[in-house]
């Protein structure tokens, strides 16, 4: 039996991590340290529920609930001079609690002050589109659902921005591996070619640093390279090794002699 | 391997092509030379007029913010220089800044000063290209060869600091790795002594120019609210009526040290997007001045500390780590596991070039982000043609993609 792997976060993971090792926090400062951030706050305090309020690297972050984002930004737009939505996403906490945290980054310039706005929104939930107030949050919001699969209601045009219309699945989660997925692997080979190809073909390795330490085959053979699929060890194949190099031969760079290139046998020598 | 039919067919969104309205729909890129990357526009026309835009992206699309995932945050770093690649200094300064600000790094003196020399020199190189490309489009070669001419200058600078010409990787969190070379400051002087000449001539070629004008003059014009319902920063914005420059208004380095001006217009169109980019490469020279100063005072000071000390998340100096075992181990464990950040987020801007560069980092205390948000300019810079293109004429497209100086490195990341 295979060895069981958790399935919920398929990212990089550090390989040892001490015990007894504690995660330091960043320092958050109360908000009644700031003159303009406190009267901002209690604007916002005056007409929405907030749950929580901090100074985290001289920014404050606001916690509201998902259905009041339209109203807060709204109101520090027309009322409290934030007039720039400078950034917008979420971030993927599905494996802890089943949520996402979505980030709005509120810029004022006659204050020359930034704040985060943010709330929890369960998987399968949508947001309250912002693009009317902020055309920007037009593109934000597709990225968004491009990435994660979050759709903003009343946004009008609710398709993928980055990844291809046809994609399947959203990159940006935990769950997503780096060198994508099943579908990944087949999307240009099956879109190409027709999916009668993919044993000539064989599935896309997105990683292009990858080296198959176990391919004698075709693996530096340098002077001997052959096209992929063709076996260069049969006779017939000989002379039909490919050359990567100009015929007269480049400036500094030595021509390569094939004659005395060695093809090594034993993978084990 | 036998031959296989190509079955690659174009694939349309909501676009039918028979219309009964006279309305034509043109396919602009993603190959258009004159599109500065992989941009794709639906153009739908009135004759030659536009009457809908609708920008397509994501050809260049490499995954960063996952990539950023499942790396260290030093291994980032490379990754960084392929956003804008045109000013590559920038983005790694943009991210070690936003690492120093989580982790409450304080930078000497001196690898301040060198940072500050290299986002300069990055800014002149980002706008000599810009100019050089964009007077290209509109037909203008002998532009495009004085321009090029005088970045070499400064990649040769460049690349005689960090070794390389475009993904420089020159600035490393906590500081810099590199003092700068001997020929550094009087290559830089003589480049700098030339510029206000070069940037005249580009004036006397452009300024006057009747196709440059007519192509640049009430044409592409932003207001201010769009500009800034849009995100837009940078000299798009500032051509729109806004002086904000992250530079003055939230300084950081030492850009409060030193004396420049933000031009700033409230035309909005193409020219004053082009006579921004002209200005502020002569700011940009003025700071590179006094910047010659300030190095030359560490010197004398005997600042030679170039990396901020903090032993939990920077690497000890070369001597330590060759002659004291402490530091040997730590370097070892900050190489192999990756320095780990406290827990908690940050949102730090920088003015690159392009306009406002903001990471965004959601750190769980792990060797790796939890998150990392890339706010690139040049995305809302082309979200904005959206809106801007409709009402302009074939021609004008060229001219305003130009003006708003996208990079897709960094639309697509």
């Amino acid at each position: 039996m295979r060895a069981y792997k958790p399935k919920g976060n398929v990212q990089a993971k550090p390989y040892y991590t001490d015990r007894y090792w504690q995660a330091p926090q960043v320092a958050k400062f109360d908000v009644e340290s700031d003159e303009v951030f406190a009267a901002d706050l209690a604007a916002i305090k005056a007409k929405f529920e907030v749950s929580d309020a901090f100074i985290q690297v001289e920014q404050m972050t606001v916690w509201i609930n998902p259905s009041d984002i339209y109203g807060v930004l709204e109101l520090m737009k027309d009322e409290l001079e934030y007039t720039q939505l400078s950034e917008m996403s979420a971030i993927d906490f599905l494996e802890q609690r089943d949520e996402f945290e979505i980030f709005y980054q509120m810029l004022s310039m006659n204050k020359r002050k930034r704040i985060r706005i943010k709330f929890s929104i369960k998987n399968g939930q949508a947001v309250d589109s912002v693009s009317n107030l902020f055309r920007c949050a037009d593109w934000s919001e597709r990225e968004m659902f491009d990435m994660f699969g979050i759709e903003a209601n009343g946004h009008p045009f609710m398709k993928r921005i980055l990844m291809p219309y046809d994609w399947q699945g959203y990159p940006l989660l935990k769950t997503y591996p780096l060198e994508g997925d099943e579908f990944a692997a087949w999307y240009e080979v099956d879109k190409i070619y027709g999916k009668e190809a993919r044993d000539v073909i064989g599935p896309e390795i997105r990683d292009t640093a990858r080296i198959d330490r176990y391919d004698s085959e075709r693996f530096a053979r340098l002077g001997h390279e052959v096209p992929f699929g063709m076996d260069p060890d049969k006779e017939e194949n000989k002379d039909k090794a490919q050359s990567y190099q100009e015929d007269g031969g480049v400036f500094l760079i030595k021509k390569l002699d094939k004659e005395s290139s060695v093809v090594i046998d034993d993978p084990q020598r | 391997m036998a031959q296989v039919k190509n079955r690659l067919t174009p694939f349309f969104e909501n676009i039918t092509f028979d219309r009964e309205d006279n309305e034509l729909i043109l396919n602009f890129g993603p190959q258009h030379p004159s599109s500065h990357g992989q941009l794709r526009l639906m153009l739908h026309l009135q004759q030659e007029q536009i009457v809908k835009a609708h920008p397509d992206i994501g050809y260049l699309h490499r995954g960063m913010e996952k990539m950023a995932e499942n790396m260290i945050y030093n291994e980032f770093m490379p990754t960084t220089d392929r956003m804008d690649y045109v000013a590559s200094s920038s983005n790694n300064y943009g991210f070690a800044l936003s690492v120093e600000k989580l982790v409450g790094l304080e930078v000497p003196r001196r690898a301040k000063v060198i940072r500050m020399m290299l986002l300069e020199i990055n800014r002149l190189m980002s706008h000599l290209f810009w100019l050089a490309t964009t007077a290209l489009d509109i037909g203008a070669m002998t532009i495009f060869l004085f321009a090029f001419r005088e970045r070499e200058y400064l990649m040769d600078i460049i690349e005689g600091y960090c070794g390389a010409r475009l993904t420089h990787a020159a600035i490393r969190i906590g500081g810099v790795p590199l003092d700068i070379q001997d020929s550094f400051i009087a290559q830089l002087k003589t480049f700098l002594d030339k510029l206000p000449a070069n940037i005249k001539d580009y004036e006397d070629l452009l300024d006057t120019n009747r196709i440059w004008l007519m192509r640049m003059e009430e044409v592409g014009t932003i207001p201010t609210d769009m500009a800034l319902s849009w995100g837009c920063t940078g000299p798009m914005l500032r051509a729109s009526g806004v002086a904000w420059d992250i530079r003055k208004e939230e300084p950081y380095e030492l850009y409060d040290e030193v004396e420049f001006n933000v031009p700033w217009s409230d035309k909005g169109d193409n020219f004053a997007r082009y006579r921004i980019y002209m200005e502020e490469m002569r700011e940009s020279a003025k700071i590179l001045y006094q910047t010659i100063d300030m190095y030359q005072e560490c010197v004398k000071n005997g600042q030679t500390e170039l990396m901020a000390h903090a032993p939990q998340y920077i690497s000890a100096p070369k001597l330590d780590i060759m002659t004291q075992n402490y530091s040997l181990m730590q370097h070892f464990v900050l190489v192999t596991q990756g320095m780990r950040p406290p827990v908690g987020e940050v949102y730090v801007a920088t003015e690159s070039p392009k306009g406002e560069l903001g990471f965004f980092i959601n750190s769980q205390g792990g060797a790796y982000p939890y998150r990392l948000k890339l706010r690139a300019p040049s995305f809302w810079h082309t979200g904005i043609l959206t809106d801007l293109l409709p009402g302009h004429y074939i021609p004008d497209v060229v001219s305003i993609i130009g003006t708003t100086n996208i990079v897709f490195g960094e639309v697509d990341r």
